[in-house]
């Protein structure tokens, strides 16, 4: 009995611990985004591939999505004679959720798994030991321009994302459902408002802040070898993702809730 | 110059220093040899504060490197790493000039990619080197791309971590013979692990022997060979029977 309840005990210092290594490196990667030097060329490359690389994952999935809420709403609303209330529920169910959701997770699975990936090689082979003896803060060239890019960047993918995932919508109930394409489009607009956009582009920039924390936490603490790397891109991917599907039901708690 | 002593590390239960001491003077060269897994590389990342040891002192000209400013300490130093340690995503000029471009010793981009061709011919590398990218080089030009950018600043110190490791022993004569006229050209302190005994007489002026966690032997390379030291001679002559277990 007591070894068991020594095993509990150990298992919830070691997460606790796990959070707190998590938190710490959260902290010093804010503080070093606000004092120099800053690594510009960095950062603009960080946007290229973070953000520019993701739209057409990020795209294809809210277009199919937005394609699928559609047929979905309107074989539910047919049950109460509510087909009527597609256009609007695909609006909200994509900017609101969906669109930050899905296209973090997507995020998580491209961006995440390479920033671990590429921070954890550089590990093994002494690269980051390499930055540090030439003067150059890991955090500062590595991780900073990563986070800062992706907080940025997923935002503005989200915001694609939804006007895909509602044109994905549009495609399908006007040629599929019968829709008039001037009513559908009436309907999605007059019923969306600016909090649904709006909450749903600071979802993305907290998933695209966790998802380049995750992606470079885990890399800088790889293990040794192509398997600790391997499990270095498996553990950020995991993490991201958890953390985004966690964070989300927080935040629309937060934003939503009475 | 660079004055270790006591210094101890250990991680978890492998206690892999256990106090060393060990000085290497202004303009020497000091070869640190000894076995695999023995804490040479933890020595000198001890010393440029990569690795925190648990106990003991470092000092480099009689101050404590834990009181320094890193970015002014650090840039007293250049280091070759044992695997070159290259930037994959850089090209080669941009590797050799990397101190050049960007901190307290930045200049402008035309002048460092001059300098970074400039270390990249002394170190036998024609200039069509410099845009191409670490991967399409074969491991001995990449060494010479490591050691280029450890010496790009014109360091004090510069560390050399098993230069000759994983190449053929003609590369591997190039590199000591490059590593030897350039410290002494350069006037710089060298610190050199290797366990490459090829290496240790084409480098150093002095040899220090770490074995279980402690410098079991120092003195000048001449007293190498002569000495009666049981570990030295065991290493030196590659010997199986011994003070040094053989299967570690």
């Amino acid at each position: 009995m007591l070894r068991l309840l020594a095993g509990i005990g150990a298992g919830v210092l070691a997460a606790l611990a796990a959070v707190g290594r998590v938190v710490l490196f959260a902290l010093a990667t804010l503080r070093h985004m606000l004092t120099p030097p800053f690594y510009v060329k960095e950062y603009g490359q960080a946007v290229i591939n973070i953000g520019y690389f993701s739209l057409p994952v990020v795209g294809l999935t809210a277009l199919f999505t937005g394609g699928a809420l559609a047929l979905q709403i309107y074989s539910g609303g047919a049950r109460f004679n509510a087909e009527a209330v597609v256009p609007t529920i695909v609006a909200i169910g994509m900017v609101r959720e969906l669109g930050p959701v899905l296209g973090g997770l997507m995020v998580a699975a491209r961006v995440a798994s390479s920033i671990a990936a590429e921070i954890g090689t550089m590990k093994v082979t002494e690269q980051i030991d390499a930055l540090v003896t030439l003067s150059t803060h890991p955090m500062k060239y590595l991780t900073v321009p990563r986070v800062l890019a992706a907080t940025l960047c997923v935002p503005v993918l989200v915001g694609v994302g939804d006007i895909i995932g509602i044109m994905g919508g549009y495609l399908v109930g006007t040629s599929r459902l019968g829709f008039n394409s001037n009513a559908y489009l009436t309907n999605t607009f007059d019923f969306l408002e600016f909090w649904d956009v709006a909450s749903g582009l600071i979802k993305g920039a907290v998933f695209g802040f966790l998802v380049a924390l995750m992606g470079c936490y885990y890399g800088m603490n790889s293990g040794r070898g192509a398997q600790g790397v391997g499990r270095a891109t498996k553990a950020a991917v995991v993490a991201a993702s958890v953390l985004i599907l966690a964070s989300n039901y927080i935040l629309t708690e937060v934003f939503f809730s009475a | 110059m660079i004055e270790l002593s006591g210094v101890k590390k250990s991680f978890g239960s492998n206690h892999v220093l256990r106090g060393v001491d060990l000085n290497v003077r202004r303009g020497e060269s000091m070869v640190i040899i000894g076995g695999s897994g023995t804490g040479k590389s933890i020595t000198i990342k001890c010393v440029l504060g990569l690795i925190t040891p648990d106990a003991g002192k470092i000092t480099v000209d009689g101050q404590d490197i834990l009181n320094q400013p890193r970015d002014a300490f650090l840039a007293r130093f250049g280091m070759l790493f044992q695997g070159g340690a290259l930037f994959d995503s850089l090209p080669v000029w941009q590797n050799v000039a990397f101190r050049l471009l960007r901190g307290s010793l930045a200049r402008p981009k035309d002048e460092a990619r001059e300098i970074a061709i400039e270390k990249l011919r002394r170190v036998g590398l024609k200039p069509d080197v410099a845009d191409r990218l670490p991967a399409e080089l074969s491991g001995g030009m990449q060494k010479r791309v490591g050691l280029a950018r450890a010496i790009a600043a014109d360091p004090e110190i510069i560390f050399f971590d098993e230069p000759t490791t994983g190449l053929d022993p003609i590369m591997s004569g190039v590199i000591n013979d490059l590593i030897r006229e350039i410290v002494v050209e350069m006037g710089a302190t060298a610190m050199t692990i290797t366990h490459d005994m090829t290496s240790v007489r084409a480098i150093a002026d002095k040899v220090a022997m770490l074995h279980d966690g402690v410098i079991q032997w120092t003195g000048p390379i001449g007293e190498l060979d002569q000495t009666d030291d049981p570990y030295v001679r065991q290493f030196v002559g590659g010997l199986a029977e011994g003070p040094i277990e053989a299967v570690r």
